[in-house]
């Protein structure tokens, strides 16, 4: 054959992946410009100037809410994805057993529920637990974020292990690999893409949450959401967009160096 | 000696046990954090509003679940079916119900060419995809504005080119708010297709072309069944949350037009009616899970085949 | 989980440390966002070396459901003024006698005997204002003194005015527009009010917080909001004038007080005594650019403050200005009904 006919190409698809990638990015891009912006606004450009970056160091609030959003969301997706990969593990590639459809739901309910419900009742237990206690730090936040991330993180691992069939497993075992090697050697590493993918995905809710932060929060437990919800109803400037360049780029790095770390070892 | 049968009775009997015990976790979590709460939420709307918000404990009405779908007009005291509430209903599904099908459109040839692409690369695509979503959705929603403003980027630059004289309006129109919606909930889709669509086994593709498909008949009859998983968890997780949404639609539509979530918002908060707020919410969720359940039914049936 | 909690607390310990270097007490504000001077904090952390941490809420409700509900952490909330009489009455706050501190003498007068804290026996003044018109005048030439700006819109401002989705706010001025008082159940005032605001929606372009941006790029034309967002959006763009509406406009005074379970007390009393001295107010003011309730603040205001239009109501419209009262839960409920049914 002359040319190589790719089974893989599909009309079209290329160049919509690309637009969607470029549209994607085009609000972040206008955002991380705008960080640089001389003048006050968010729309109208009046030059070059590092003040905001300069503002955003000096705001002590701003930076803690940012540090405690990063640390919320790597615990919550952390013991989200673990949970969420034992569950999935649990309820997919299997005939219907009593319950299972049951636990579908329960596992998915935190989805179904509009926030602001969630957030009340939280509000509501979690106060009187801590008046019981006396205890009130972050774990509210981190048992809270937890919860609604699992179901973000099941999905995902649920519909790649869906796609995944048993016969790797059982010739694992057919060679006398024990469940546990069988899951570590085969299962764990076909189903990887699907829990990084969750795993992202968890994260991400966590770091976004406003609704059910705001109502869970103690004193001085500001996320950046939080702290820039209350921001919205007076003045934004582009402070809140170099501290959103700033968070971006460390979690840029933070992951790549995650990625040049997991390259070496495989 | 053990029958056969009592042999296989008591192995899936522990496979039972063994997936009960695997869920736990998750279970344990979700009831503390999510499920149990809703109790109270479910309590709450059986209750007498308070005076100034939260309810009077012990104190029992179904005015809140009454004035989910009947209202008492104010000005000549006729009973009516709550049309507010029903407009605001049909205007919430609508968008989610759109924005699932867009971000399908979208996200499925944005997740089909990502897995494609060489096992290299493939997780440094991934990774760019989400990148954008780790600045947070009030922020992402702003810069959005700053994009389809009247002298905002997209109109700048066709006015540059000539294109356009006059700015095309997409603030605060509902095409303002559908594009910042399918912005933010492409992700939700593209990552669980994503996840179906690695696993793509390619042989499958070539088997079709062999057979003289062409490229649509493959994709249509050989890769969307066999990712079928990922679109309905990909639709799940756009569409639910997207019911509830309501930082985008305020911040693009300009809160003109009440969404689901700043109905129940009002009532927990200038409202003071929490029993109406969550007799509300209560009443989506019943309707959400039976969405729900009816896709795990889909779902759970092929997934037994695969076994 | 064990691990994770004792890993938070680390995490904690380690933010918490990333703050003030040695602290001898701390105090917690719970206030509206952005509403809280910087500087005012750092210099009230120096003089009595307490460690301030300031969490913010974006509504009355929120506040009042969170510290209602126990367990919060707070020592000082920033209420508004209609909704101090909730507070008080619901016991939530601590009657800590901030007339017998010794800074009361700075009070503005017409400030310490209001309906919602006679004498103030709770709190202090922090910021007030008022919401009018705020109106680019390159496109409008008329007068801008009146709420028919935005419940009857000229022609030349259709489908560029931007209305603040304050549903007290908005109700009270529709109401007096159609020449009702406040918290009235008159079923006629009530159905004019429903209509003119259902008539004149669809001539607004939106109900949106965050107006100021929007006057600089000139994508409003006029919004019915706060006159100290006013002030700002005049600096963006010089056409802007403020009106105050002649039927009836409302103020708004937040004021601060100590919370009846606050951990803080003496940290919280210091503060609320802080905050009476005319050079903190000015710093408290020039932040958010609202005015405050402490003579000889003026002083102390950055210099665009001073002066302003926007902060002084002029001499023949002080009757028109009131302050919103709540009105009880059954009116409440029917002004709810009326907004959800503007929104639908």
């Amino acid at each position: 054959m002359a040319k190589r006919f790719d089974i893989r190409r599909q009309w079209g698809f290329t160049t919509i992946a690309m637009i969607c990638f470029f549209l994607l990015y085009l609000p972040i891009i206008t955002l991380v410009v705008f960080a640089f912006n001389s003048g006050q606004s968010l729309a109208v450009w009046e030059g070059v100037s590092f003040r905001w970056f300069v503002a955003a160091w000096n705001n002590s609030q701003v930076q803690e809410a940012a540090i405690r959003s990063l640390v919320i969301a790597l615990f919550a997706s952390t013991v989200a994805t673990f949970s969420a990969t034992m569950a999935a593990l649990a309820t997919t590639r299997t005939a219907p057993y009593r319950g299972l459809t049951f636990k579908y739901a329960f596992i998915n309910q935190p989805l179904m529920v509009p926030e602001i419900v969630t957030a009340v009742a939280l509000l509501i237990i979690f106060a009187r637990i801590k008046v019981w206690t006396g205890y009130s730090g972050l774990g509210y936040l981190i048992l809270a974020h937890t919860a609604f991330c699992i179901p973000f993180a099941y999905l995902p691992i649920r519909a790649r292990l869906e796609s995944m069939d048993l016969t790797m497993e059982r010739a694992a075992a057919d060679l006398y690999a024990t469940p546990w090697n069988a899951f570590r050697r085969i299962t764990l590493p076909l189903l990887w893409p699907g829990i990084l993918a969750g795993f992202m995905l968890a994260f991400v809710i966590s770091l976004d949450d406003v609704v059910i932060t705001e109502f869970v929060k103690s004193g001085g437990q500001d996320t950046l959401p939080t702290y820039m919800l209350g921001q919205l109803r007076r003045i934004i400037t582009p402070e809140m967009n170099a501290i959103s360049t700033v968070f971006l780029v460390i979690s840029v790095l933070i992951v790549t160096l995650f990625f040049l770390v997991s390259r070496k070892r495989a | 000696m053990a029958s056969a049968k009592q042999v296989a009775q008591s192995a899936h009997r522990k496979d039972v046990l063994n997936r009960w015990l695997l869920s736990t976790p998750a279970l344990l979590i979700i009831l503390f954090a999510a499920v149990g709460p809703l109790f109270i939420v479910l309590l709450y709307s059986f209750m007498v509003k308070g005076d100034y918000g939260d309810v009077k404990f012990g104190q029992f009405s179904l005015d809140g679940w009454f004035n989910v779908f009947m209202q008492r007009d104010i000005f000549d005291d006729t009973l009516t079916i709550n049309d507010a509430h029903l407009a605001i209903f049909w205007r919430s599904m609508k968008l989610s119900l759109t924005t699932t099908i867009l971000t399908a459109i979208f996200g499925f040839p944005t997740a089909y060419f990502i897995a494609t692409r060489s096992e290299r690369n493939r997780d440094i695509w991934l990774f760019l995809v989400t990148i954008p979503f780790w600045t947070n959705l009030l922020i992402r929603t702003f810069a959005m504005q700053e994009v389809i403003r009247n002298e905002g980027v997209i109109n700048s630059v066709l006015k540059w080119l000539g294109v356009i004289d006059q700015p095309i309006q997409m603030m605060y129109t509902d095409w303002g708010i559908l594009f910042g919606m399918v912005y933010v909930y492409l992700p939700l889709m593209v990552l669980p297709l994503y996840a179906s669509m690695e696993k793509l086994d390619f042989r499958l593709v070539e088997a079709g072309y062999d057979l003289y498909a062409n490229s649509f008949q493959v994709l249509w009859r050989i890769i969307i069944p066999i990712v079928k998983p990922g679109i309905i968890a990909g639709s799940i997780l756009v569409f639910i949350p997207s019911l509830g949404a309501y930082v985008t639609p305020r911040v693009l539509g300009g809160g003109k037009n009440m969404m689901l979530g700043n109905l129940i918002d009002l009532q927990f908060g200038q409202g003071r009616n929490w029993p109406l707020g969550s007799a509300i919410s209560i009443s989506l969720m019943a309707i959400v899970m039976l969405a729900l359940l009816f896709y795990v039914r889909n779902a759970t049936s092929s997934g037994a085949r695969h076994g | 989980m064990k691990a994770k909690l004792t890993a938070a607390f680390a995490g904690l310990a380690i933010i918490a440390s990333v703050g003030a270097a040695h602290a001898d007490g701390e105090l917690n504000v719970f206030n509206w966002g952005n509403y809280t001077s910087p500087e005012m904090i750092k210099k009230f952390e120096e003089q009595y070396k307490v460690k301030v941490t300031v969490t913010d809420y974006d509504s009355n409700d929120a506040a009042l459901a969170k510290v209602r509900a126990g367990g919060h952490g707070f020592d000082i909330v920033v209420p508004s003024a209609n909704f101090m009489p909730i507070w008080i009455s619901e016991g939530l706050l601590l009657e800590s006698r901030p007339d017998q501190m010794e800074n009361f003498k700075n009070v503005d007068e017409r400030w310490v005997n209001v309906e919602w804290d006679m004498g103030r026996h709770y709190s202090v003044p922090w910021q007030w204002g008022l919401m009018g018109m705020i109106v680019d005048t390159s496109l409008y030439k008329g007068d801008i003194n009146t709420s028919s700006i935005f419940l009857n819109p000229p022609a030349e401002l259709v489908g560029k005015i931007n209305v603040a989705p304050e549903m007290n706010d908005v109700m009270y001025s529709a109401i007096r527009n159609v020449g009702g008082q406040w918290c009235t159940t008159d079923k006629e005032v009530l159905k004019k009010v429903r209509d003119t605001l259902v008539e004149a929606k669809p001539k607004w372009i939106a109900m949106d917080y965050g107006v100021i941006e929007k006057f600089a790029s000139r994508d409003f034309g006029a919004a019915f909001y706060w006159n100290g967002a006013a002030i700002r959006s005049r600096l963006a763009n010089n056409d802007v004038k403020f009106g105050y509406p002649k039927e009836g406009f409302a103020y708004f005074m937040d004021s601060a007080a100590i919370i009846k379970d606050a951990k803080n007390v003496d940290n919280a009393k210091l503060f609320l005594n802080f905050i009476m001295d005319p050079q903190n107010a000015g710093m408290i003011s020039g932040f958010a650019k609202y005015a405050n309730g402490i003579k000889g603040s003026e002083a102390f205001m950055p210099d665009d403050m001073k002066g302003a239009p926007e902060l002084a109501v002029p001499k023949d419209l002080e009757a028109a200005g009131e302050f919103l009262k709540p009105c009880g839960p059954e009116v409440n409920e029917l002004y709810t009904k009326i907004w959800t049914d503007v929104l639908k």
